[in-house]
């Protein structure tokens, strides 16, 4: 039996405002535990929170550039539980009215480009965090965290396959990075994900039971545990077996899922609208200003790489995947304005250097735009070579230094002086009499090992085209 | 009369006269206490040094040519409020050894004003109750009969100012709970409008309902209150950013032009005749006065007791959950697994009255049942909000008694809690629709317990109110009398 997938996300994304949502606390990550706090983060009795009005008007810039509709009105709602982690035995949160529902982004995968629906963003405080000393054993509570502003945005189960997933998570980090309303950072947890997956079988318009997956980390991670699940729901059926509805948490060690205890999913919530806090009205006026403020985003700004630019789809797609990347090319292009070459030099050896999501973070490389725009003008003016040029770069991303700088010490010049270069290629025929008598007698093949030869001796400065020329002119003689 | 019988307008003539010091004052005051807190227990945490040390400091202001309007004035606070550095309990056995590292808003707004806080008032525990019968710390009694109830929540406050055991309070309202103890104990009491007054620091019952009002002897002391704790609060995002008016220049020598509304709903079956009496002739001397009276009827107000104990309860649930143990407060330290920690600290820490107002308001809330309950509560609200907005088209202010009887014995009703509750009727609905509501006294039982008359107005008409209640007290004469 073939069977569908069926997939839809929730993310959390916290909101890089300097305060939190309800007091004036800082959000600044990685301070001594409880030292962000006051009695109204702390749940002190008889405190009240007030909005952070940054906290409104980031979430309405996501929810423009994910094309959501925002209402007149919005309003905030206690979800009620016990955790130590929750000082105020609720998280206030939204429920029946959030800011933003009915969007969409599209998204690219498996050669296919799909309009992902999101189901709603609504705005929330984040908890704190527990940290457990198995030896003593003792639980520690640090709310450091408690009350920094998150968005939750939730998907349609409109996605498919993990991959597509995947994807779309790019899209949406994508986003709020161009935004720059979240720094993204999975492993902070400042960009988290739970899924929701089912399967069913093809052509079947009821979902399956579906499971919910927590705990992933990471882009990959989040691909890696919807690929099991599927594997696993898929198994379970093709035995005749049920799907449990259930949560399960990701191990990322051993790349298996494993069933949260069902006592700690048993909640209900008890939504209600908190008191505390009145209705957030949201003018057309005030949607018009934040819309005005918006930065070109990752769609368009793919689509003008490729229609002004000229690039392939793919490579526009790449290099406009953070916009921190996409400013980089820009920047570099305005000196270098050829876009194709500057990509692939981006693509290949800058990615290859700064390995994976790293390089979405190109801000901190330490090779500015401008002298990559003056490296890859050494190479066209002929003054390296291009493989020198790949020596030259990893230079510059070790000392930071410009190009020019970094040939001159090394001494890295192309040799192009005809005479120069002739003398010792005069050299190398005659030292090596078979192989000139070879490529006399038509074996074209051995210009290889002459070219190679004069590379080793010129230490490989020697401009290859010229090589290959002075070469073919001095056998000839 | 010796000092602390005084009112405080009285007093801050002979203040500004040099006649008496505040620490004269303050001691006058705590004399009194001495002398009459063992019978009517109406504190629960009593802070003499620091009411002292308070009383120097605004004779020393008064002398710079300093000091507001409640310079060197000492007070009791309902112990709900928070108190920078002095314990507050809200009556509660969960927060024994709590000392708030900041004031309400109100105590900020009071200590502006150079008030004295004496100490923390007896309540129901977290403001839940109508005769101050569930408090952790013991039973306050009522000054005009030792064997009856002050009412509740804010039974302390209305006690002390009874008793003279201080020259008045602050309390909090939630369904009556200033209202109906002034009423008991023959003082006056106002709930203002919502959003009137900042919650900042106010510990939580009903957040949507709570609001903090003055306890006085006289009308115009309540104005010289009211005027000193409203105003606009950017840490409650529920206070209305409006002018505060001076409440005491309402208080003039006619009602004419006024029209009053007397709303037959509030003069049914299971009132009593001498309350009902008290009442009519109240509103005899306001139209005496010159005001116009016309039948309103408000036809919802008999499921405002129904709707006020879902409301309620269900916000309750979820205000007072923070009382777990894990942070500050009452812990059951014998409990090493969490769960276990959450349920015998919680079980220990709140009463009897708490702990079934929770589970009303978890059961209400819970999936399932909130269309039933919590949603079908709000939209009775929204028609009681109608209903009083109709009334208020045809008249300015509503008359009516504040309670269904004079002050219940001690003990009689504690085993019956529903026949508590339905004696709120009067002056729940008051705090549903947000809107000011006072009681004034206006007159005496046959057994000799007071009877007080209640005056609800428009949002924001609090001076209509005073303008009323002015009134009725200089045409009756009761401010003199006291209870022992």
């Amino acid at each position: 039996m073939e069977f569908e997938t069926v997939i839809g996300l929730e993310v959390h994304a916290q909101l890089k405002t300097k305060s939190k949502i309800f007091c004036g606390c800082t959000t600044a990550f990685g301070n001594p535990p409880n030292t962000n706090t006051c009695p109204v983060c702390l749940g002190m009795p008889g405190v009240l929170p007030v909005l952070n009005k940054t906290v409104v008007e980031y979430a309405m810039k996501m929810a423009l550039a994910t094309n959501c509709a925002i209402g007149p009105m919005n309003q905030f709602a206690r979800k009620n539980y016990f955790y130590p982690d929750l000082p105020k035995g609720y998280q206030i949160s939204q429920f029946d009215l959030p800011i933003a529902e009915h969007g969409w982004v599209e998204v690219e995968a498996g050669g296919k480009t799909r309009r992902i629906g999101l189901t709603r963003i609504h705005m929330e405080e984040d908890a704190g965090k527990l940290i457990h000393d198995e030896r003593e054993p003792k639980s520690y509570v640090d709310l450091n965290r408690t009350g920094v502003p998150l968005i939750e945005i939730v998907s349609e189960p409109d996605i498919r396959s993990p991959e597509e997933a995947a994807a779309y998570l790019r899209k949406l980090h994508a986003i709020l990075r161009y935004l720059d309303i979240c720094d993204g950072n999975m492993q902070e947890g400042s960009f988290r994900c739970d899924a929701n997956i089912s399967l069913r079988p093809v052509g079947q318009k009821e979902f399956g039971t579906r499971t919910e997956l927590k705990n992933m980390n990471s882009f990959k991670n989040v691909q890696k545990a919807l690929e099991f699940e599927v594997r696993r729901q898929r198994d379970r059926l093709l035995d005749g077996e049920k799907i449990t509805q259930e949560t399960l948490l990701w191990d990322a060690d051993r790349n298996v899922t494993n069933a949260m205890r069902s006592k700690e999913e048993a909640h209900d919530y008890r939504y209600f609208p908190d008191p505390d806090l009145v209705p957030v009205v949201i003018t057309e006026a005030w949607i018009e200003a934040i819309r005005a403020t918006l930065p070109e985003l990752p769609d368009d700004r793919k689509r003008r790489f490729v229609q002004q630019l000229g690039l392939p789809e793919d490579d526009a797609a790449v290099l406009t995947s953070s916009r921190e990347l996409a400013d980089y090319f820009e920047a570099a292009y305005a000196r270098y304005p050829n876009a194709k070459k500057l990509g692939n030099w981006l693509m290949t050896e800058l990615m290859r250097l700064m390995k994976g999501e790293e390089a979405l973070d190109i801000s901190q490389c330490p090779v500015t735009p401008e002298n990559l725009a003056a490296l890859l003008a050494m190479i066209d003016a002929g003054t390296i070579s291009g493989k020198i040029a790949k020596t030259v770069f990893e230079e510059m991303m070790v000392s930071g230094k410009d190009p020019e700088t970094v040939v001159k010490e090394k001494g890295l010049v192309q040799m192009s002086d005809q005479g120069e270069i002739m003398a010792i290629v005069k050299e190398i025929i005659a030292a090596n009499p078979e192989q000139a008598q070879q490529f006399r007698e038509g074996k074209t093949k051995v210009m290889g090992f002459f070219v190679g030869q004069l590379m080793k001796q010129t230490g490989g400065k020697a401009n290859p085209g010229l090589a290959n020329e002075l070469f073919v002119k001095a056998l000839g003689e | 009369m010796e000092l602390h019988a005084l009112t405080i307008h009285a007093l801050q003539d002979l203040l500004a006269k040099g006649e008496i010091s505040s620490l004269e004052l303050t001691r006058s005051v705590l004399d009194r206490i001495d002398a009459v807190e063992d019978k009517v227990r109406a504190y629960i945490t009593l802070d003499r040094n620091n009411a002292l040390a308070q009383a120097e400091g605004a004779d020393e202001q008064r002398k710079r040519g300093e000091g507001g309007s409640l310079c060197g004035i000492p007070l009791s606070i309902k112990d709900v409020l928070c108190t920078k550095g002095l314990r507050t309990t809200a009556g509660s056995k969960i927060l024994e050894p709590f000392i708030p590292p900041y004031d309400a808003t109100v105590i900020e707004k009071l200590r502006v004003e150079g008030a004295v806080i004496l100490g923390k008032a007896s309540m129901d525990e977290f403001a839940m109750g109508s005769a101050n019968e569930n408090c952790a710390y013991g039973v306050p009694k009522n000054p005009w009969n030792l064997a009856h109830v002050c009412g509740g929540s804010s039974g302390g406050s209305a006690a002390s100012v009874a008793a003279d055991e201080c020259i008045a309070s602050l309390g909090s309202d939630t369904g009556g709970s200033i209202r109906q103890p002034a009423s008991h104990c023959g003082i006056v009491g106002i709930k203002p409008t919502y959003g009137r007054v900042s919650r900042f620091g106010l510990l939580a019952y009903a957040s949507s309902l709570d609001q903090v009002g003055p306890l006085t002897k006289d009308v115009r002391d309540a104005a010289i209150m009211l005027k000193a704790i409203s105003g606009y609060d950017p840490r409650d995002s529920t206070s209305v950013n409006q002018p505060v008016p001076d409440y005491t220049a309402a208080l003039g020598a006619d009602l004419n032009g006024l029209t009053i509304g007397i709303p037959k709903e509030y003069f049914g079956a299971g009132l009593d005749p001498e309350v009902e009496q008290a009442v009519r002739k109240g509103i005899g001397l306001l139209t005496e006065a010159g005001a116009k009276t016309v039948e309103i009827s408000l036809p919802h107000t008999e499921y405002g007791v129904a709707a006020y104990y879902i409301i309620a309860p269900a916000e309750a649930s979820s205000n007072l959950a923070r009382y777990d143990g894990v942070r500050y407060g009452f812990r059951d330290h014998d409990q090493h697994e969490l769960l276990e920690m959450y349920r015998h600290s919680r079980s220990q820490g709140f009463g009897e009255e708490v702990k079934r107002r929770i589970i009303i308001g978890t059961y209400a809330l819970s999936s399932g049942y909130y269309d039933a309950y919590y949603k079908k509560a709000s939209q009775v609200r929204t028609l009681i909000v109608q209903d009083y907005a109709k009334a208020f088209s045809q008249c300015d202010l509503l008359v009516s008694p504040v309670t269904p009887a004079p002050a219940w014995k001690i003990g009689e009703k504690i085993d019956d809690p529903l026949s508590v509750y339905l004696s709120d009727i009067l002056t729940i609905c008051t705090n549903l629709a947000g809107l000011p509501g006072m009681s004034v006294p206006c007159g005496m039982s046959s057994s000799g317990l007071p009877i007080g008359l209640q005056l609800q107005a428009s949002h924001f008409a609090e001076e209509k109110i005073f303008r009323a209640a002015y009134a009725l007290e200089q045409r009756l004469d009761l401010a003199g009398k006291k209870p022992m």
